[in-house]
């Protein structure tokens, strides 16, 4: 209740560009590439993170734990490939 | 009015017999007749020696026109000569009355035919001096709303200085209105001795810009006041009717006091007649609305008003010129002229677009002719401070785009900002060191140097003052560091003194802007003032001791290792220095003492006070001042110990220190209060209560005020567990003696003062209450308002005690006798009185309130209806109170009554008060019942104010709060049935509110308000659309894991066309709405509804898309995952190679 509405819009605005900032959001003009690689490294990143999907996959894989997680890290490189080329615009 | 009124009323009354033109004719005629000429007039008032009332000088003083003034004192002193008539002849009948009116009238239709177009200057009226030059000066024709006369100034011999040139536009269909600024309109007939006053007012760039304002504020109401034409009065009365000549034995009288009191005529609006009065247009011609005076050639019409002050600068652009025949130069300096005019003068979108153009065509313009245009305005004495700020606003954006360009201005631009960083307004020093900060970093470092190098050692201590300042500007933009090194060489200086001093007071205004930031270069600045300290020249030791006080203001509480070097010669420097230069020395310690570790502070506060007390018994006021800040700061530190301090300091303290005359200079007064207060805090108070209670009775009230507020400070902080009981009663004895004593007109210090002790001393007040009260009821019968109003708050700061000491009794008298006040009339006096009212009735409790509540509240109900914002807020205080606790005291009909009442105090500009009312509607409908306040309040949204609506819908939610939602929300959803719009919207927003207030409750009401969410969010109006949104969003935010999901699913479907809007206060409802979505249903059913037009064709599309998963993927990114998708790049160019690298071996993975 302590904020007027301009304030309100003011932070709204800011809030866009403070996003811009950051990795994994995106914009209008963003690749199908990019943002692919992202939620891809986003799901890797996941799995590291949360420790009952690392057993859970290291189980399926037969890999101790330690080495799954060193091979989905290897992976956030370039999830998607090497990037496509683009056509100059 | 009154006047007018009257006149038409007469009118009608002989509408039907004398409709006849001939006659009206004849009248004229007849009135030509008798209407002595004009001259003889004049002098006849000039023998009379019948002078204007008020005095004609303090007018022209103001550069009002003289003749204005004559028109004044003729219409008012016809105006009296009809009263003459009314008050001499009681028998005299309406009719005859009627006849002088008309005759009026009729003098003046002839007067229309005279060249003289005001009927007004024609009446027969001893005129006053004044009359008889403006009289004589027109022979000729006027427009008739032209209020600045084209002055022959022949007529004037005695104003040679009205001969401000005239400058006519292209074409000559201006010719008429006379230009050349408000000089023109200036009274010119001026006696001798405001000659000087007058010539000065006619060069309006000379003038002050409140001088300005003023004179174009007085001649926009001396347009409205204007006498009435002739034109105007037929357009306003019906035809039929005839002017008739004043009576033969009619004189007019003239004595100067009725004049005074006379009102003059204000304009009415003449409705009623068949051809409906027009609003005149503002000055034709003119471009200024009231009447600037200035014209523009006619292709020039786009450009905004030019106020007479800036013709010097924009003059060039008043003539019509040829743009083919202008050179480049003068086609961009023109350019650049209408560019600024607009950013000054102009409407906001005309500011905007010329910013813009400024900004982006800052670099084909040129440094040059930019700053050769704007350093002149910026540094015109008529300059607005909005203009100022416009026009730092466009340096500011131009150098951001000339950058280096900039280089050759630098001093130029220097000269003219340096000032305003010693402007006693705070935003014009803001402003100067937002454009000097800009400059250097456009300008780099070496430039800013080179061109404020000369002026370091300028003879002008007012050049240095502005070039430290500057300095330490640039020093806060391009970082400290990079200036170090130019301020070692300038501080070690052996050319001149001057340029040490400027270097020193760099250092120290460097340390004021940026405060703490100094300390990583604390040593290196310390390092760079310390040869100061000895240096030959006394000033630069002055400077040097006062930037060492600014450095540990600075970076206290740190950085004491960095001063070392310099704590062995400020001491050694306050044994052998006197005067000023010890004052500063004296202030260095002060704040270095400070950030000393204890011991340290010990001793070196013993090594400093022997000078301190020395200087005890300066006479000198400013070292006065710096004493006792270094007393205070000394003593507030950790190592001094209370004895010490009550041995050594305090007898001469108070001997010096607490006597009458302290009292008299208010930074004197402040600083001793301080310095006592933390003195106190050391040594306990009752050493220094002790020392100071028996002047409670000084016959000095200045200094009784003193020790009032000291004593209340001291006792605030310290309370008064430590004073005895002979103490005490001395104590309470002087402090009730010196508020009674008190005469003077701030009555806040004995309040607080006296409310201090009696609330410190709780219990131990009760021998003291009856006294306190009985003052208190003498004073409240006061016969002036400022002791009653005080009596009264000392009631609300006593209330408390008295129910601590069980003062029963005492504290029912006491509301019975405020009972009896309450028809003050004083609003400021009656807030107060209510304020005491709401004491008593909290500490006493509804129940044993006297008088009983149920006679206090009808009291109460006219006094809402007070319009005084004191009053408002204090009487809604005490009817919430009661609402609140004490409702069932009262019958229902007299609370539906408040609520009435109630419903206008939703109109307050105050929000406290507006708040208050909303809450007290949530009591009374609680007490009551909700239907009938509902009903009051459903009804309320039909009004046209927004803020009455958007506060009865506030109300209506509270209400729903308070006797739960279901006894309002059947009666709030059919009302969205009326057609009304503002109706509909309230209902929405009520419930946006309701919903936002009963956050979980809300999930009972889902299934009952989405087939009305529907409805709203398909509605064609975008306020509904928003507004229904906003109640989806609160709705959404109040039931997260209730499974209410298939609710907001089918809310959403309604909510996701809408991002396409583009008005932002829907597009972030809308968005508001999606965030409560996502909260209620989780982000995984978003992203897929999300997941459609990230990648569109349409960028439209896109756009709104990408905004909505930003906000998902920053809110719930890790939630996303298991909703991704497994690959879209399939028909995406050269994907199909790519499509195995993508798939996610691991999420195919089962065990």
């Amino acid at each position: 209740m302590a904020t007027t509405a301009s304030d309100r819009l003011l932070v709204s605005s800011q809030l866009e560009h403070l996003q811009a900032k950051y990795v994994g959001t995106g914009h209008p003009d963003l690749h199908r590439y990019d943002w692919l690689s992202n939620i891809q490294r986003d799901t890797y990143a996941s799995m590291v993170g949360h420790h009952n999907m690392m057993t859970y996959v290291s189980l399926c894989e037969n890999e101790s734990i330690g080495r799954t997680r060193y091979k989905l890290l290897e992976k956030m490189f370039l999830p998607c490939g090497n990037p496509p080329e683009r056509e100059e615009d | 009015m009154v006047r007018e009124g009257l006149r038409k009323r007469n009118r009608w009354d002989d509408a039907g017999a004398e409709g006849d033109p001939v006659v009206k004719e004849v009248g004229k005629a007849k009135a030509k007749e008798e209407q002595p000429p004009e001259s003889l007039l004049s002098e006849q008032s000039e023998q009379t020696g019948v002078r204007p009332p008020g005095g004609g000088s303090n007018r022209s003083d103001r550069g009002s026109p003289g003749k204005k003034k004559s028109r004044w004192t003729r219409s008012e002193a016809a105006e009296t000569g009809k009263k003459s008539e009314w008050e001499s002849d009681e028998e005299e009948d309406a009719t005859e009355v009627r006849v002088f009116d008309d005759g009026r009238k009729a003098a003046s239709k002839e007067a229309a035919e005279r060249p003289r177009a005001n009927r007004w200057d024609e009446t027969p009226v001893v005129g006053s001096r004044w009359d008889s030059g403006a009289s004589a000066a027109t022979p000729k024709q006027r427009s008739r709303w032209d209020e600045t006369p084209q002055v022959s100034s022949g007529a004037f011999p005695a104003a040679s200085g009205a001969e401000t040139p005239v400058v006519y536009g292209g074409n000559g269909s201006v010719m008429e209105t006379p230009v050349g600024g408000s000089g023109m309109e200036t009274p010119v007939h001026v006696p001798g001795g405001q000659a000087e006053q007058a010539r000065r007012t006619l060069d309006p760039s000379l003038m002050t810009p409140e001088h300005l304002s003023s004179l174009r504020w007085e001649k926009d109401i001396e347009a409205r006041n204007r006498p009435w034409t002739d034109e105007e009065l037929d357009a306003i009365i019906p035809d039929g009717y005839k002017i008739v000549p004043p009576p033969a034995s009619y004189v007019p009288i003239s004595t100067p006091w009725r004049k005074l009191t006379a009102t003059p005529t204000p304009m009415s609006d003449g409705g009623g007649g068949e051809q409906m009065y027009q609003m005149p247009s503002s000055g034709e011609g003119s471009v200024g609305g009231a009447g600037t005076g200035l014209t523009l050639p006619a292709g020039m019409k786009d450009l905004p008003e030019l106020k007479p002050e800036d013709y010097q600068f924009f003059a060039p652009l008043l003539k019509d010129v040829d743009a083919e025949n202008l050179t480049m130069e003068e086609a961009k300096d023109r350019k650049i002229a209408k560019l600024l005019l607009k950013v000054k003068n102009g409407t906001p979108q005309q500011r905007k677009v010329s910013l813009r153009w400024l900004t982006d065509k800052a670099r084909d313009f040129g440094a040059g002719p930019l700053f050769n245009q704007i350093l002149p305005l910026l540094m015109s004495p008529t300059l607005e401070d909005q203009e100022r700020h416009l026009l730092v606003k466009v340096i500011d954006r131009i150098l951001y785009k000339l950058d280096e360009l900039v280089r050759p201005y630098v001093h130029k631009i220097l000269v003219v900002i340096e000032p305003l960083l010693i402007d006693e307004d705070y935003y014009a020093r803001v402003e100067g060191r937002e454009i000097i900060s800009n400059l250097s970093k456009a300008a780099g470092l070496a430039t800013m140097i080179a061109a404020m190098r000369p002026d370091i050692d300028n003879v002008d201590e007012y050049v240095r003052n502005t070039t430290a300042r500057a300095f330490s500007v640039v020093a806060s933009a391009l970082g400290i560091p990079a200036l170090v090194p130019f301020l070692k060489a300038v501080c070690q200086s052996k050319k001149s003194w001057q340029a040490r001093h400027t270097g020193i007071k760099i250092v120290q205004q460097i340390s004021i802007l940026v405060g703490c930031a100094v300390l990583p270069h604390l040593k290196a600045l310390v390092n760079i003032v310390r040869p100061g300290l000895q240096d030959e020249n006394q000033k630069v030791r002055t400077v040097c001791a006062l930037a060492l006080a600014a450095l540990a203001e600075a970076s206290a509480p740190f950085g004491i290792e960095s001063f070392d070097p310099v704590l062995k010669p400020l001491w050694k420097g306050v044994r052998s220095h006197r005067g000023k230069i010890l004052a500063a020395f004296l202030k260095a310690i002060g704040y270095i003492i400070p950030l000393m570790d204890p011991m340290h502070a010990n001793y070196y506060t013993r090594e400093v006070m022997v000078i301190l007390i020395r200087e005890f018994a300066t006479p000198d006021e400013e070292m006065k001042k710096i004493v006792l800040k270094v007393v205070k700061q000394c003593v507030s530190t950790d190592g001094v110990e209370g004895s010490y301090i009550r041995e050594e300091i305090l007898p001469p303290f108070f001997k010096h220190f607490w006597v009458r005359r302290m009292a008299l200079d208010r930074r004197n007064y402040r600083q001793l209060v301080d310095t006592t207060v933390e003195v106190s805090s050391k040594v306990g108070c009752v050493d220094v209560i002790e020392k100071i209670v028996d002047d409670l009775k000084d016959e000095s009230e200045a200094y009784r005020r003193m020790v009032t507020e000291a004593i209340g400070l001291i006792i605030e902080k310290m309370g008064i567990s430590e004073l005895d009981t002979s103490l005490e009663e001395r104590l309470v004895d002087g402090m009730l003696f010196a508020f009674q004593e008190q005469l003077s007109d701030d009555t806040q210090v004995m309040l607080t003062g006296v409310g201090t002790v009696v609330t410190a001393l709780g219990e131990r007040a009760k021998p003291y209450l009856p006294q306190i009260c009985g003052t208190i009821k003498w004073r409240l019968n006061n016969k002036s308002a400022k002791v009653r109003q005080q009596a009264a708050d000392l009631i609300s700061h006593v209330a408390p005690v008295l129910r601590i000491c069980e003062e029963d009794k005492l504290m029912s008298h006491l509301g019975t006798v405020l009972y009896e006040y309450l028809g003050e009339e004083y609003p400021e006096v009656l807030g107060s009185i209510l304020g005491a009212m709401k004491a008593v009735v909290n500490v006493i409790g509804m129940d044993n309130m006297t008088p009983p509540i149920k006679d206090l509240l009808p009291r109460l109900t006219p006094i809402l209806r007070n319009r005084h914002e004191k009053v408002q807020e204090n009487s809604i205080d005490l009817v919430g109170r009661i609402a609140d606790r004490g409702a069932e005291y009262v019958p229902a009909r007299e609370w539906m009554r408040i609520c009435f009442e109630l419903l206008e105090m939703l109109k307050a500009t105050k929000k406290g008060i507006r708040r208050a009312t909303v809450n007290t509607f949530g009591y009374i409908a609680k007490a009551i019942g909700p239907s009938d306040v509902l009903a009051t309040l459903l009804n309320n949204l039909k009004v046209q104010e927004r803020q009455n609506r958007v506060c009865t819908t506030v109300a209506i939610a509270i209400v729903a709060e308070s006797c739960a939602p279901f006894t309002v929300i059947p009666a709030v959803m059919n009302e969205y049935k009326v057609p009304d719009m503002n109706v509909q919207n309230g209902v929405l927003k009520s419930l946006s509110f309701m919903f936002e207030y009963i956050g979980e409750m809300g999930k009972d009401y889902i299934y009952s308000v989405v087939p009305l969410l529907e409805d709203a969010l398909m509605d064609r109006d975008l306020v509904h659309r928003q507004t229904a949104a906003s109640a989806v969003g609160h709705l959404a935010l109040g039931v997260p894991g209730m499974g209410c999901e298939d609710a907001f699913i089918h809310l959403l479907n309604f909510v996701w066309p809408n991002i396409f809007e583009n008005s932002p206060h829907v597009i972030n409802a809308m968005f508001n709405a999606i965030d409560g979505i996502r909260v209620a249903v989780g982000p995984g059913i978003l992203l897929q509804y999300t997941l459609q037009g990230l990648f569109h064709p349409a960028r439209k599309v896109r756009e709104k898309y990408w905004r909505v998963y930003n906000n998902l993927y920053t809110s719930g990114q890790d939630a996303l995952v298991a909703y991704y998708p497994r690959s879209l790049l399939q028909g995406s160019p050269g994907s199909s190679e790519k499509e195995s690298l993508l798939s996610c071996p691991e999420l195919n993975m089962m065990i």
